[in-house]
């Protein structure tokens, strides 16, 4: 255990250095970032002053492990536009992130574990099929598409719930669920998977034999097992919520890191830009090197693998 | 011998493709959008660019039958033009995006997976690596931050998702592969001398197709969720092109009194990408060994 641990943090590293490269890297290669910064009309001696301000003049190399030996130290530089640090800017943007990610992963699991679980269980019947049609149907919209009619139908028309911004738990309501729908699918699929083949085992029959209650052998011996790599998942999941984010969080006006992406992004304000492409790339390096540790863990199979 | 032998196998294929209804509707349905999208100049009413400033924000006659004009089919949006005409325009840049990016991720993966999983030992370790850091990048947050720089046309939206959505391919084709690698028929080829570009061309490759069918549908259809998430957000294909994205984007301002406006292009594209990836289901279907 301790050597597979090893091996996989190793990678986990040498991925966190490539991925901070790239993300450092990517506005530099697009394209000219200083003409970019200066605009269409801007003329060829104010790119070059822009470019000589911003430092984009040296060696790319230069620039990206100066940043990089900042970036060790929390430091990932300043904003173009804000007058607080970008570190500063993504720390007191990120608990919003996190409790939307953090509600959507729980109606995920709240929608696809008893879907899972009954759609094992009720097995070729329409009980299954229904579920399956409706993961397949989940994933064809457009996430910006499902927001905007989740904001037309629970926002305008029944004014139950606010449509914009991010000042109580309330308005994290509909873009958790917008986020949790597409999260659901993949979810459900495993953890149907999963049942069909421990209801199918030996120890199933077993327990069933013994006399147990069925609620008993559902819950206690099939769910617990099934159930291991779906948890595996979704901490997965929970990353790629962080990077869905992006377009959840500007059709909700949600004041997350993915709105401040956005926010950037169209401003071309590349310090925070690559500030958070790296934050947002390390937690899915962490959180994966946690769901492998954790699946090796649980099923020494894959240690030796 | 072999002609009985492959007599019930064909049949029964046949009977496996004409018993999935999924299968022929998803395979109707995509055939008359790219149809459509083809020859949209036949098809659609109007030019989708033409604005007729005096026919602003007629509702389809299923939405308001009083203000509906029955010229306009699916009414028109805010400048005056046709909303039928440019859904039927739209089709053809999803279609186009879709499929290039496929076909660009494609190659990348495909590429990736067969030598890692052929070669093996540090080839596939090298693979394996890449394909982790690909999975480590925010999709959306990385081709966003390209278009914002590279600019906002056809080919640069093509090229970074094509250049993002490699990592399935390459993880599918790769345990493809080496399941193949093992059977007799390749070692067989190895033994009589065949050289190793020959055994992945003739021996190898061949076999890929029905998996690398249906990882390719299903990236194509995600090449045009995202490619509609990148125009909504407004950098992705830009104005006045009809991208069913944009199009919604351009119709969130009327949302509350013509919300048909976002959802029209909404189910254009769910109808799509519906399409295709039950095409795709359905092609695994009906090419699994038996008794899945």
């Amino acid at each position: 255990m301790l050597r597979f641990g090893l091996k996989r943090l190793a990678l986990a590293i040498v991925v966190g250095v490539a991925v901070s490269a790239i993300a450092f890297m990517l506005l530099r290669v697009s394209g000219d970032l200083a003409a970019a910064l200066a605009g269409e009309d801007a003329s060829a001696a104010d790119v070059e002053r822009i470019r000589r301000e911003f430092g984009l003049d040296r060696p790319l190399v230069v620039q990206y492990l100066e940043w990089l030996f900042k970036a060790l130290q929390a430091d990932l530089g300043r904003s173009l536009f804000y007058p607080e640090s970008v570190s500063v800017l993504i720390l007191t943007r990120l608990p919003n992130t996190l409790t939307l990610a953090g509600l959507g992963l729980v109606i995920a699991l709240g929608i696809s574990i008893p879907l899972g679980v009954l759609a094992a269980l009720k097995r070729n019947t329409w009980v299954d099929r229904s579920a399956l049609g409706l993961a397949v149907l989940g994933q064809a919209m457009p996430n910006f598409w499902f927001g905007l009619l989740m904001i037309f139908l629970f926002g305008l028309t029944l004014g139950w719930l606010p449509v914009s911004g991010s000042d109580t738990l309330r308005h994290f309501v509909l873009p958790a669920v917008t986020l949790g729908w597409f999260a659901a699918p993949v979810l459900m699929r495993l953890t149907r998977g999963g049942m069909v083949e421990v209801l199918q085992s030996d120890y199933i029959r077993t327990a069933h034999a013994k006399g147990l209650p069925v609620r008993v052998v559902l819950f206690k011996h099939a769910l617990r097992n099934a159930i291991v790599p779906v948890v595996a998942l979704s901490s997965v999941q929970f990353g790629n919520m962080l990077s869905g984010s992006v377009v959840i969080e500007t059709v909700f006006a949600l004041q997350g890191i993915g709105y401040l992406a956005w926010e950037a992004i169209s401003r071309r304000d590349f310090p925070v830009v690559q500030g958070i492409l790296l934050m947002v790339a390390l937690f899915y390096v962490v959180l994966t090197l946690l769901a492998d540790l954790a699946n090796a863990w649980l099923d020494p199979r894959i240690r030796r693998g | 011998m072999a002609a009985t032998a492959a007599g019930p196998k064909v049949g029964k294929r046949r009977g496996r493709v004409l018993g999935n209804p999924g299968l022929i509707v998803s395979a109707v349905v995509l055939g008359a959008i790219v149809i459509m999208a083809v020859f949209a100049p036949l098809f659609a009413p109007y030019d989708p660019y033409a604005q007729i400033l005096d026919d602003r924000l007629i509702p389809p006659a299923f939405i308001d039958a009083e203000l509906a004009d029955p010229r306009y089919l699916l009414g028109t949006d805010n400048l005056g033009r046709d909303y039928l005409s440019r859904l039927i325009y739209g089709a053809r840049i999803s279609l186009l995006i879709g499929f290039l990016t496929m076909l660009v991720s494609g190659v990348i993966g495909t590429a990736m997976g067969v030598a890692a999983g052929y070669f093996g030992g540090r080839v596939d370790t090298v693979v394996s690596f890449l394909v982790t850091t690909r999975l480590s990048l925010p999709v959306v947050m990385v081709a966003l931050a390209v278009v914002a720089i590279a600019g906002g046309s056809l080919q640069v939206v093509v090229l970074v998702l094509g250049l993002l959505l490699w990592d399935r391919f390459a993880v599918v084709m790769r345990s493809a592969t080496m399941q193949l690698r093992s059977l007799d028929y390749v070692a067989a080829a190895r033994a009589i001398g065949a050289s190793t570009p020959r055994v992945l061309l003739s021996e190898i490759l061949p076999n890929l197709v029905s998996p690398l069918v249906v990882v390719a549908s299903y990236e194509m259809a995600q090449a045009i969720l995202l490619e509609a998430a990148l125009s909504f957000l407004g950098l992705g294909v830009q104005p006045p092109l009809p991208s069913w994205g944009l199009m919604v984007a351009e119709a969130k301002e009327f949302m509350l009194f013509e919300p048909w406006m976002i959802l029209l292009p909404g189910l254009a594209i769910c109808i799509l990408v519906l399409a295709i990836n039950l095409l795709g289901d359905g092609i695994r279907d009906a090419t699994a060994p038996e008794g899945r």
